[in-house]
């Protein structure tokens, strides 16, 4: 590398990459994937004070009757496995108490909404359902149903049905896997096995319906990917009858315990003025008594045609949501029941040759329907210019998609609202003036996916 | 897409004949609009929106919450780089629990002035979003209370959601690593 006379590439200046549109000089004009992206070394303090933020001093005042030594300041993560993932709190430390905790969050960010304006919408969901990995239907869902609305498409009663089968599903499988490991970060090994287990059931189905047990890519703009499979009937009867058998165990197991009720009650709590502030949604805000359910209040896929109450809680603790997990695990599961009782029969994506591609059988016999098929998957659909943001409720909160579009068939912009990400900031309030050792009771019943928050 | 109309109400070719304001149908989103003579009120698709100047940003949103939005639920930014004259755009969603509304604030942030007055104070839940804003367009909230990085390392270099930064061309640590010509 040193003999520059083996490499005889010009070296080029060290680009300034931050430069805004009215200083860009012409080559940058014209294209924004021009060569690649240089770090300088030399940069003024002013250049890097404004690209890194200015560090702000809080309010806080320390305490002076606490003697030094017994404050301190530790890292809890990234890699601790209480924190679901890699999330790293600073915590401050006097004594047994905390009393600050910063969450530092970013360790699986990836540049998703990046990515997802270099794929078509037809591509997208390949993108999305990789961010909240626990609940992946929900994010295909949202952008679905976001690119639905710009592109004015109406869904067949199949397909929505469908839609709500599945998520309801996978708010289930959700809610299972956040109690068992609570269960397990609060010292109920066995509820860890027993959630697992359960959740087995219907990531089996969900492997049978769409080919994976995560990162499904079936809920698609215009439908579902394919029809549910034959005997799809027997499976879902399975699963409904199996699962609340399993929910009477965990509740045997932890309803009425007393250590986990003592590690549980008026651990992490958070009022409900306090979660509107911090716009916290799902769960958390629930178990404070504000009954926001979007799947009540703003329903979608003609979610609102079935019965289903709205669990709430009213101390905001880390009991009440858990006790609105097991609930809502059950209020899914009789919402499953109704959507397969009354299937409808139909289409299980629109019929727009110009959204969805034709049936596989049709290709081989018409021309017209190769064409579509061809263009489609090459150019994808163009979607008409406009924005649009679209919410549906996940199972850690309100999960939104807002979608810029420039009448191509690229998002011009896509970003996600990930429930988790606002969540965590609910973190240093509950947390406060807590026992360290309730802390991990307390990351564990906010339920943040790392890859939701970081995205 | 279209050329901002708050833009061009800036550049100074008002007119007297200007017509009548639309309003929105709702009764509080229509009180709400009445307050602000400067803040236009327009319908994307069937969601309600707000173009706010940057510098009633504050008072609008406190009204807001004085209206019923009891919660922010989001803010980001888009970057209409070479699309329109005003580069930047905030995108603030609202949301009203007790009317069961949203509305979504528009933000316009020109290029060469970045700075856009904080949520925080009427919001505290701004504080990641506009973090993560700042973070990915460079666009800076003043008043925040900690406007750093929170995504991308504190050291990173550049605003990766900018249409400007292209993907695919961040340098690795391998630096000693032979390079493909």
């Amino acid at each position: 590398m040193a003999d520059d006379t083996r490499n005889p590439r010009p070296v080029r200046e060290m680009r300034d990459v931050w430069i805004t549109a009215d200083e860009a000089p012409d080559w940058m004009r014209h294209s924004t994937d021009e060569g690649a992206q240089t770090m300088r070394h030399i940069e003024s303090h002013q250049r890097l004070v404004e690209q890194m933020g200015v560090r702000v001093d809080d309010d806080y005042i320390l305490d002076d009757q606490i003697a030094e030594d017994e404050r301190m300041i530790i890292n809890m993560g990234p890699q601790h496995p209480s924190t679901h993932g890699v999330m790293r709190l600073q915590i401050e430390l006097e004594g047994e108490i905390v009393r600050r905790v910063k969450p530092i969050i970013g360790y699986l960010h990836t540049g998703m909404e990046k990515t997802g304006e270099n794929l078509m919408f037809m591509q997208g969901g390949t993108n999305v359902t990789r961010m909240d990995y626990l609940a992946p239907l929900f994010n295909e869902l949202v952008f679905s149903l976001a690119t639905e609305k710009l592109l004015g498409v109406e869904i067949p009663p199949r397909a929505q049905a469908i839609r709500v089968l599945m998520t309801e599903l996978n708010r289930t499988a959700s809610h299972l896997v956040s109690l068992a490991t609570q269960g397990m970060d609060v010292g109920a090994l066995s509820m860890m096995l027993y959630g697992f287990r359960e959740r087995e059931l219907i990531l089996a189905f969900f492997e049978k319906t769409t080919g994976l047990r995560m990162n499904h890519n079936y809920i698609r703009p215009g439908g579902v990917a394919a029809d549910l499979p034959d005997g799809w009937e027997e499976d879902v009867e399975e699963i409904i009858e199996k699962i609340p058998v399993g929910v009477a165990d965990y509740e045997d197991l932890l309803k009425a315990n007393p250590i986990w009720e003592g590690r549980t009650r008026g651990v992490g709590v958070i009022s409900a003025e306090e979660c509107l502030a911090y716009g916290i949604t799902g769960p958390p805000l629930r178990a404070t008594g504000v009954d926001l359910d979007l799947r009540k209040t703003q329903p979608y896929s003609g979610i609102d045609q079935y019965e289903f109450d709205v669990a709430v809680g009213s101390n905001g603790d880390v009991y009440d949501r858990y006790r609105i997990r097991v609930q809502e695990i059950l209020q899914s599961l009789r919402i499953v029941q109704q959507v397969a009782n009354r299937m409808p029969a139909g289409d299980y994506r629109v019929e727009d040759r110009k959204v969805t591609p034709p049936p596989r059988k049709r290709i081989d016999e018409s021309m017209e329907a190769l064409i579509h098929h061809f263009k489609l998957f090459t150019e994808g659909f163009k979607v008409p210019e406009g924005e649009t943001y679209v919410a549906i409720e996940s199972p850690r909160g309100e999960i939104g998609c807002y979608i810029v579009s420039d009448g191509s068939a690229k998002p011009y912009r896509m970003h996600i609202r990930a429930p988790s990400f606002a969540n965590l900031q609910g973190l240093p309030i509950m947390l406060a003036d807590s026992l360290v050792a309730d802390s991990v009771a307390t990351i564990a019943s906010v339920d943040a996916v790392m890859g939701d928050v970081d995205r | 897409m279209a050329e901002n109309p708050v833009n061009e109400a800036e550049t100074g070719e008002e007119t007297d004949q200007a017509p009548p304001r639309a309003l929105p149908e709702h009764v509080v989103l229509a009180g709400l609009f009445e307050q602000f003579a400067n803040v236009e009120w327009r319908l994307s698709g069937d969601q309600d929106t707000a173009v706010v100047p940057k510098d009633r940003l504050r008072d609008f949103a406190l009204a807001a919450r004085e209206a019923g939005f009891e919660m922010m639920v989001d803010v980001t930014a888009v970057d209409y780089l070479r699309v329109r004259r005003v580069r930047f755009e905030v995108v603030v969603g609202l949301l009203s629990l007790q009317h069961n509304i949203r509305l979504r604030l528009l933000v316009p942030v020109p290029a060469d002035d970045l700075t856009v007055p904080s949520l925080v104070p009427v919001y505290p839940g701004a504080n990641f979003f506009e973090r993560e804003t700042f973070d990915m367009f460079g666009i800076i909230f003043a008043d925040h209370p900690d406007l750093t990085r929170i995504l991308l390392p504190d050291d990173w270099i550049g605003h990766p959601l900018r249409k400007d930064f292209a993907t695919g061309g961040v340098s690795v640590q391998f630096k000693s690593s032979p390079q493909v010509t």
